[in-house]
């Protein structure tokens, strides 16, 4: 009978030991079984064997029998793994990775809204808060806190929409009407506190217009104010003029002209160069290589006045802008109707974040 | 405004380029929209002489003759006109010249003569009609020539913008004088061709009332009219204008009537000063008086339409009846026709505001209302009012009544500003010197009295600009006139304001992040909307039936964009609104406005992919309520979701609902899928302060466990009474895994598999502790709720 660790039989499992890493699928399962089974591994066997033994004996045979069994364990593993990814390695080579990929739906931002977001965004890097108002407003801060004359031609720009109050007289100034510029805005910030003031104001606009190409019963408009002392149309022009490079790019040629608004005064007109025609003249901008792009002026006096401003001591500045027309022309809209259709098809244009 | 490139030529004694007037008055503040050519452009033609002119071999009504157009070569050119005579001047068409009609001029073969270029008749060239013959130039100019030095050539039409403050802009005179200041020139009123010599004393100063030529003048309505000038001229010539006339008129847009018409049309397209001419033998009562209208008054206007009047309004009337609207538009009556032979002319000062009520009243604009409307020169009216006489008398004839009349009951002056030098420098943020400051100021027709040896400088204000009332307005004339464009662009020092956001800024700007950010396009929808609630505002004047209320809720909306785009056939919609809902509370008081967002998806989850077939899953109400949690979280992160029939409500504190979402009906077409959405009310509170919950030290321990579930037993109140009972043996959280009904389970059952997850934060619990704990909660849910554990 053999004792459990005789040499040569020892020899004959290293041998086996060695052919393991060689062994494919099968002959690995069966190989193990063979060796490390519970009941008739060799291994098994032989260190079963052990209990006959003396204690000497026990010692030395048992090291030498557990040293081993631990090799043909890592063995065993270590074969498997490199089957497993040898395996994997053939399949992988049938797969085609020029399947597309498996994707969610991607969400977009109103191409308006974008517009909006990042005008704000800069003029929040100048030190502007965002002040929000109502849409629905009274006369007295749509018009006549604005210096509005009760009967000038001016109110021939503002077809307004109002509302319906019901039968019975109305108070001078408190016919409620859909705001037709986010102007009433700077009256309730200048009537809520002491200046300073430097608000950024996005909202929606209404005017009594049927839709066509070019106008929206509804719109976005932005509009700011800064009011302080030494407030200047320097500052005006300085301000504006940035907002314009951050948001068009450095090359912007940006020109002011007189304007007339009857909340400013002086009033502007601020023109950026042609993005479409770089400024030769086309149909976007009329042929005169500029596109006006928002209106502004020095807050007039009679304003400040009408909002509790010492207008001898505060000047200030205010502007508005129409971010519908800015949309259009950066992303090259023909018609404005496209911007409240909500067609998939146009939105999914417009990627989550950016340009 | 419609303003002749020509015309203005006449003012300012210099030739104009459009674009560069166009350029100039932009930068003052008057735009040109358009520039519309007049005519032919007449660069391309050249003063033409004929040496020679000889009858054509073959043909009895052609000439041949030969051009000298200055370039040294002799051309021969076969021409038609029966005047053309050597030695005479005419306009030469060289070869390769485009012709007005777009013909162009080539080398060809006239019944065997060779042609090389073409003599031009006035018609041919755009100037008029006169086809009769050649052009005849009487010039000394040399062959060669161009002929735009040599005649007035082919005009231009400049749109103006003008904005509603800038009255003075409505007459030529006003823009030239614009242009002379940005020229650094001078202008002055156009000769008018073979004037008539006419004694024209100033008009006689009367007040309410006056005689002229047999007429009674007078103002019966001081506040509607300020001033009143007449005068009758007999043995007037009615006919039409001369050219030069008819083309100053055609070129602002205004057709030829008759030669006294033309003339007041002419005063109010330079002058900006509208005047009429009454047939003074068709006043009754040899009277005319401004007035108030009386109830029931009604008149037949030039137009021939019968308007009624509005009680109150100011016209002119004689003794019996109106016969115009003042400042609007005169009667068919007593206008100036064929065999008129003596006219009342008038020209008078009327209040805007009346005008302006009188105009909107009868929905009737003229070019002479809008110019009363804006404010006409009250002063400046007697000087307008002299030329329009000489003009008629010079195209017209006849002779003055008696002197002309001046009705100006309440004699007033321009206004008189004081201006500080320090205020423009505090409101534009530039020193400006006086002599600039002054500058301007004369550049505008103001009078400056005094230098500022007590800070202020008085300046009168020239008459013909009513917008210009106090120190500001001044001070924006300086800045215009110096330039916007010269003004600095940097940057300075800035107090930053003391508001911070408005709350609905962030809170909504985070929404449209979350909604983009799960797969939905953002959308902008009219607020204003056919259909809603019974306490929606309803607009007072709407666009149309569409538009006659203010929408309070926001899915309606969307809805409406979802059938657009089943009407485009894209199956796959998923929208987001962030927009404001108006509820009325208290009749006549102002609408509530309240912020929400709101989403709605149909179509496929995910785009097709080809791992699942192309059969990607489609929007489900467990989505919808997906969605519509995360915008609870978000939007209002205070409220509870509750079931509500067939739907969930977000429930605020105060048991409020703030939000609904469940299946939204449509007009889907067959192959549409099921279409859901969510609405939620916009807290504008801040956000919940967060803090920071230790992260787990020991392993947790998970069972899952089968429930067998009666109907009438909701999943959530399984889950809560777990939490409640296994809270305090370490139940970490019970999420429902699976859901089973049908076969093998008793009618009315359903298996809910939830799972289980045990921790403890002191020690890592053992399988008895969890499986005691299991065991507890078995017999929680028999008793409280009678659902059985099937398996774990």
């Amino acid at each position: 009978m053999n004792t459990p660790s005789d040499h040569s039989s020892l020899d004959s499992l290293r041998h086996r030991l060695l052919a393991v890493a060689q062994l494919d699928a099968p002959a690995l399962e069966a190989e193990e079984i063979a060796v490390l089974g519970r009941k008739q591994g060799e291994l098994t066997n032989r260190l079963k064997a052990l209990a006959a033994l003396s204690i000497d004996e026990k010692r030395t045979h048992g090291a030498a029998l557990n040293a081993i069994k631990l090799e043909f364990e890592t063995a065993f593993v270590a074969r498997r793994a490199e089957l497993v990814r040898g395996e994997r390695a053939a399949e992988a080579r049938d797969i085609d990775l020029t399947m597309p990929g498996r994707r969610g739906w991607v969400g977009t931002r109103h191409p308006v809204s974008l517009v909006v977001d990042e005008i704000v965004a800069i003029f929040r890097e100048l030190g502007f808060a965002v002040a929000l108002g109502p849409d629905i407003e009274n006369e007295e801060r749509n018009f006549f806190a604005l210096n509005f004359p009760p009967d000038h031609p001016a109110l021939d720009m503002h077809d307004t929409l109002y509302l319906d109050q019901g039968p019975g007289e109305v108070a001078a100034g408190e016919k409620l009407l859909l705001r037709t510029h986010t102007s009433p805005v700077q009256v309730r910030v200048m009537r809520a506190g002491p200046p300073p003031y430097r608000v950024v104001i996005p909202g929606l606009a209404y005017r009594n217009d049927p839709f066509d190409a070019s106008h929206a019963p509804a719109f976005a408009q932005i509009e700011g104010l800064a009011v302080d002392e030494g407030v200047t149309f320097v500052d005006l022009k300085a301000t504006l003029s940035h907002v314009a490079r951050r948001f068009f790019g450095e090359s912007v040629k940006v020109r002011f002209r007189p304007s007339f608004f009857p909340f400013t005064e002086p009033s502007a007109e601020m023109d950026v160069s042609c993005s479409i025609c770089g400024g030769v003249g086309c149909a976007a901008c009329k042929g005169t290589g500029w596109l006006e792009i928002l209106g502004c002026g020095m807050v007039h006096e009679q304003v400040l006045k009408n909002c509790g401003v010492d207008a001898e001591k505060y000047t200030g500045f205010a502007f508005g802008m129409g971010p519908a027309r800015i949309a259009m022309l950066r992303y090259g809209l023909p018609d404005i109707r496209l911007l409240y259709r909500g067609d998939m098809r146009f939105l999914t244009q417009f990627g989550e974040i950016g340009r | 405004m419609n303003v002749s490139r020509l015309w203005l030529e006449a003012f300012l004694h210099r030739r104009l380029d459009s674009k560069d007037v166009a350029r100039r008055l932009a930068m003052l503040g008057a735009p040109v929209d358009a520039i519309e050519p007049l005519g032919a452009n007449l660069g391309a033609f050249v003063v033409g002489l004929v040496t020679e002119a000889r009858q054509h071999p073959n043909a009895d009504k052609l000439r041949v003759t030969t051009v000298d157009d200055g370039s040294g070569t002799l051309f021969s050119v076969v021409c038609g006109a029966p005047n053309v005579t050597a030695g005479n001047k005419y306009p030469f068409a060289r070869l390769g010249t485009v012709m007005p009609n777009g013909m162009t001029i080539e080398r060809r073969k006239l019944r065997g003569e060779t042609s090389e270029g073409m003599l031009c008749s006035a018609r041919e060239l755009g100037l008029g009609e006169d086809h009769d013959g050649l052009l005849t130039l009487d010039t000394e100019a040399a062959p060669g020539t161009p002929l735009t030095e040599v005649i007035e050539g082919g005009d231009e039409r400049l749109v103006v913008d003008v904005t509603p403050d800038r009255a003075d802009l409505l007459g030529h005179k006003g823009i030239a004088r614009e242009l002379a200041a940005s020229f650094g020139g001078t202008f002055r009123l156009p000769d008018i061709a073979n004037e008539a010599t006419l004694d024209l004393p100033v008009p006689t100063r009367f007040g309410d009332e006056a005689p002229v030529g047999g007429v009674r003048i007078a103002i019966d309505d001081r506040d509607g009219c300020g001033r009143l000038l007449a005068v009758v001229i007999r043995g007037v010539k009615i006919g039409p204008s001369p050219e030069w006339l008819q083309r100053r008129l055609a070129a602002v847009g205004v057709r030829s009537i008759n030669n006294v018409v033309d003339a007041t049309n002419y005063i109010l397209h330079e002058l900006n000063q509208p005047t009429h001419a009454y047939d003074a033998a068709t006043l009754r009562g040899s009277t005319l008086i401004a007035r108030a209208s009386k109830v029931g008054e009604k008149l037949a206007t030039l137009d021939g339409v019968e308007r009624a009047i509005p009680t109150g309004t100011l016209v002119i009337a004689d003794a019996e009846r109106v016969i115009g609207i003042a400042g609007v538009m005169g009667g068919r009556e007593t206008e100036v026709t064929e065999s008129t032979t003596d006219i009342l002319l008038e020209c008078a000062w009327f209040n805007p505001v009346r005008v302006r009520r009188a105009r909107r009243a009868l929905d009737l604009s003229t070019d002479a209302s809008h110019r009363f409307e804006r404010g006409t020169d009250r002063w400046g009216a007697v000087d307008a009012f002299r030329r329009c006489i000489r003009l008629i008398v010079t195209v017209a004839g006849g002779a003055l009544d008696g002197p002309a009349v001046d009705c100006f009951p309440a004699p007033t002056h321009p206004p008189r500003i004081f201006l500080r030098p320090s205020r423009v420098a505090q409101v534009l943020g530039i020193d400006l010197s006086w002599t600039d400051i002054e500058k301007q100021l004369v550049a505008i027709g103001a009078t400056v009295l005094s230098k500022p040896d007590d800070g202020r400088i008085a300046v009168d204000v020239p008459g013909w600009r009513p917008d210009i009332v106090g120190e500001i307005d001044l001070i924006e004339e300086i800045a215009r006139l110096h330039g916007y464009d010269r003004l600095p662009t940097d940057l300075g020092a800035f107090r930053p304001g003391l508001r911070q956001d408005d709350a609905a800024w962030g809170v909504t700007s985070r929404l449209r992040t979350a909604l983009a950010s799960e797969g939905l396009s953002e959308v902008i929808t009219l607020p204003m909307v056919a259909v809603a609630g019974p306490n929606a505002p309803r607009v007072l004047n709407p666009l149309s039936a569409d538009h006659a209320l203010l929408r309070d809720a926001l899915v309606p909306s969307l809805v409406t964009q979802v059938e657009a785009n089943w009407a485009m056939h894209t199956a796959d919609v998923r929208l987001f609104e962030v927009g404001t809902a108006f509820v009325r509370t208290v009749a006549a008081a102002q609408p509530d406005e309240i912020v929400r967002i709101a989403f709605v998806v149909t179509g496929a989850r995910r785009p097709a992919h080809w791992t699942d077939g192309g059969k990607g899953r489609a929007w489900d109400r467990w989505d919808a309520l997906g969605l519509f949690e995360r915008l609870v979280d978000l939007a209002h992160p205070a409220a509870k979701i509750q079931v509500d029939g067939m739907e969930w409500v977000a429930a605020s504190a105060d048991g409020a609902t703030v939000g609904r979402c469940g299946a939204v009906s449509a007009d889907a077409p067959l192959w549409a899928g099921s279409l859901w959405g969510g609405e939620v009310t916009v807290s504008l509170g801040q956000p919940k302060a967060r803090s920071f919950v230790p992260l787990p030290v020991y392993p947790s321990v998970v069972r899952d466990l089968a429930l067998m579930v009666k109907a009438a037993v909701a999943a959530e109140s399984v889950t809560q009474l777990l939490m409640e009972r296994g809270a305090r043996n370490g139940l970490e959280s019970a999420t429902i895994l699976d859901e089973y009904r049908g076969k093998g389970l008793a009618e009315g059952t359903r298996s809910i598999t939830v799972r289980l997850v045990y921790r403890s934060g002191e020690r890592t619990l053992t399988d008895t502790e969890v499986e005691q704990a299991v065991t507890r909660l078995r017999t929680s849910l028999e008793r409280e709720l009678d659902v059985t554990i099937r398996s774990t």
